[in-house]
């Protein structure tokens, strides 16, 4: 392996991991909100919204986030809807990620008993007291693996916005590879600069998940 | 003494299964009133109808004069009047002891935190459980959480209290502490409803007994000693004698 | 508006050409999935197997598949493997070898998750009738484990269907890359014929993965 080369490429990668993580975390931070909105849509079975989601998590979950990007930047700008590729990649994960957001909420809302709801209203709560004080409270707290296998999911998955041509780290290696040929330098850094963003998370979801299973709220 | 709770012809099905049968009582201020009766005879549902948690099918329940249905809006001004003690307790996993116990006073009643806390310390050391405020529900016994739980209930100032066999999921050597706090709080006359399968507390701490048997208010008496001695009706009577061992 | 590449997709042999795009996706899906599925048996047993050696690898297999995007093992196996040993491996054989070493992984895991919810005192009547380890797990173990790793094995076939599509970017001609052929084809006679056969390859993909996770989902809620 040359060093040379590896020093010579490193700020090109630190570019296209800057970019990764923008366009990550806004997408992520969109699954966020239509995760909750959607789980409480669902919890609360709220006439029509609740098919309408319905549908949106059985499309969104049963096709590729490439082929999602590819009808959103290439397909939608024929019928005059145009976005640019950071837009798109921004709102591709969003709603992808969306639908599995949607799921953890709502299975964080379930696993708490009813009767829990029955003991916080036979102190005289209302529904959003009960909601707010007593069930989020334990079912974020549920949640919190699920979300963060998620951001670790989403995060992986930008690894195809080089097709709608943002300058990512797949595209940035695969760019580098194309036209000098340093092949073994350019996949070893795209390896560790896809370590630098995902192994801290993956710690730390391992760190919440191993407290969620051994302890609980006292320890 | 007025009246405080009065039910009349109340009505309740599951489906096909009729779970309770025109069912007519009414409870004063202070009295002590203990359902007693064979498993799925009705009578924790029946607790569960007067708080509102289950619908009606029929009947007028009434607390203080004032009509409690389920589902409506100023429902939980009435369940501020009727505190409930679930068998599982039910304290909320996230919060301490304290914390628990001032959740809904604070929020609910607008209560300021240092009465609420205040008051909220006071009970717990009639209770023995002062230096447990800042425990998590899951650090404490059965027992322990049960009695968090009547504390919790207390809070709220209510009318009436329902228990709904607050001692049925504790090990035998923890009932008696929560039972010591039930008969303190009959004698300082608190209104309470109490569902339990305890015959001998039944005794110690009822001023009327109810039996109730497939729906059935089967025999009401004030006779308490004379209903464990010799209840009137045959099915109190073969009820009862599951508890002996001859 | 002019048309958005309904005609197109009509055209010639342009629809016939798409779905054997997607039938090379579904190809290379199955074969790994089966592979996976025998693979993550095994690796699943193993992981509840006692011993700290085989469980620190297999622990940095999982971690690594967990970590690692299937595009970036996929450009590793097909760009890295060619430039270090020289092996020529065809684009085809790459995507299989990486959709399994990913499958693999995530089928272990749900073997060792399920085996793991197997009460302890299901391993220690097992052994009290003087069964053996493999025994144990043969007749004991792995059948309770079977309902539930049947809903999740299928779930797992969708996944990989969807993973697939990746395999354009190393110059397999897939479904994808079939549909912007066409498109680029039709270019001057049809200019927004994209929409239309991107529409198609949505719903083609939705077509295929939505009846098997419904399956799933079906098998989960009666087994459960």
């Amino acid at each position: 392996m040359d060093k040379d080369i590896l020093i010579e490429y490193l700020p090109l990668y630190k570019e296209a991991l800057l970019l990764t993580l923008k366009i990550g975390w806004q997408g992520i931070i969109l699954a966020f909100v239509i995760g909750l909105i959607g789980s409480a849509i669902l919890h609360f079975k709220v006439a029509v919204l609740k098919s309408i989601v319905g549908v949106y998590i059985e499309i969104f979950r049963n096709t590729p986030l490439l082929v999602q990007l590819f009808f959103i930047y290439f397909a939608l700008p024929k019928v005059g809807i145009q976005v640019t590729a950071e837009a798109c990649g921004v709102l591709g994960l969003g709603l992808l990620g969306g639908a599995y957001m949607i799921e953890t909420f709502r299975s964080g809302l379930e696993a708490i008993p009813v009767i829990q709801t029955e003991s916080a209203e036979s102190l005289g709560m209302n529904n959003f007291q009960v909601l707010w004080h007593v069930i989020l409270p334990q079912a974020i707290t549920i949640s919190v693996p699920g979300l963060l296998a998620n951001v670790i999911f989403l995060l992986k998955e930008t690894s195809v916005f080089s097709t709608i041509s943002l300058m990512d780290l797949m595209f940035t290696a695969k760019d580098l590879i194309g036209m000098y040929a340093k092949t073994i330098e350019c996949l070893f850094l795209l390896v560790v600069f896809y370590l630098i963003m995902l192994l801290p998370i993956s710690i730390l979801g391992a760190l919440v998940e191993r407290r969620m299973r051994y302890g609980q709220f006292g320890d | 003494m007025s009246e405080l709770l009065k039910v009349t012809h109340l009505h309740k099905e599951f489906g096909p299964n009729v779970v309770l049968k025109d069912i007519n009582l009414s409870v004063k201020k202070g009295e002590v009133v203990v359902i007693i009766g064979p498993s799925g005879c009705g009578k924790s549902t029946f607790l569960r109808c007067l708080n509102g948690l289950e619908e009606i099918q029929s009947g007028v329940i009434t607390v203080d004069g004032l009509p409690v249905e389920a589902g409506k809006r100023d429902i939980t001004k009435l369940r501020q009047k009727i505190g409930m003690v679930f068998q599982s307790y039910e304290l909320f996993p996230h919060k301490t002891v304290l914390e628990n116990i001032i959740l809904a006073p604070t929020k609910v009643q607008k209560r300021t935190k240092e009465d609420a806390t205040r008051e909220a310390l006071e009970l717990l050391d009639k209770v023995g459980l002062v230096d447990k405020k800042d425990y998590y529900p899951r650090q404490l016994s059965g027992g322990q959480k049960q009695r968090v739980a009547i504390v919790r209930a207390l809070l709220m100032h209510p009318d009436v209290i329902l228990f709904d066999e607050v001692t049925a999921a504790l090990d035998p050597e923890m009932v008696h502490e929560v039972l010591e706090t039930m008969l303190d709080l009959a004698k300082s006359g608190s209104t309470m409803l109490i569902v339990t399968h305890e015959m001998a507390f039944a005794e110690a701490v009822a001023d009327r007994i109810i039996f109730l048997d497939k729906g059935d208010i089967v025999e009401e008496t004030s006779d308490v000693k004379d209903f464990f001695i010799k209840p009137k009706t045959e099915r109190a009577q073969k009820f009862l004698k599951t508890f002996a061992y001859e | 508006m002019a048309s958005l590449g309904i005609d197109v997709l009509f055209k010639g042999t342009n629809f016939l050409r798409l779905l054997q795009g997607l039938w090379v996706s579904i190809e290379i899906s199955l074969i790994s999935v089966v592979l996976s599925i025998l693979l993550g048996l095994l690796v699943g047993v193993l992981m509840t197997v006692n011993n700290k050696v085989l469980h620190a690898i297999l622990k940095v297999y999982l971690e690594t598949v967990r970590i690692m995007p299937q595009m970036v093992l996929l450009f590793i196996v097909y760009f890295g493997t060619t430039r270090v040993f020289g092996w020529d491996m065809s684009a085809e054989s790459s995507a299989i070898f990486v959709f399994t070493f990913w499958g693999t992984a995530e089928m272990g895991d749900l073997v060792r998750g399920s085996i793991k919810s197997i009460p302890t005192i299901q391993f220690e009547s097992a052994a009290a009738l003087g069964m053996d380890k493999v025994q144990t797990y043969f007749y004991i173990i792995l059948p309770q484990t079977v309902r539930r790793l049947i809903p999740l094995s299928i779930n797992l076939i969708t996944r990989m269907i969807k993973t697939t599509s990746l395999v354009m970017m190393i110059g397999i001609v897939e479904v994808l890359k079939v549909a912007q052929q066409i498109i680029e084809a039709n270019r001057k006679t049809s200019p927004n014929a994209a929409f239309g056969i991107f529409l198609v390859v949505f719903l083609l993909y939705f077509i295929v993965c939505w009846p098997i996770s419904r399956l799933a989902t079906y098998l989960e809620k009666r087994w459960a």
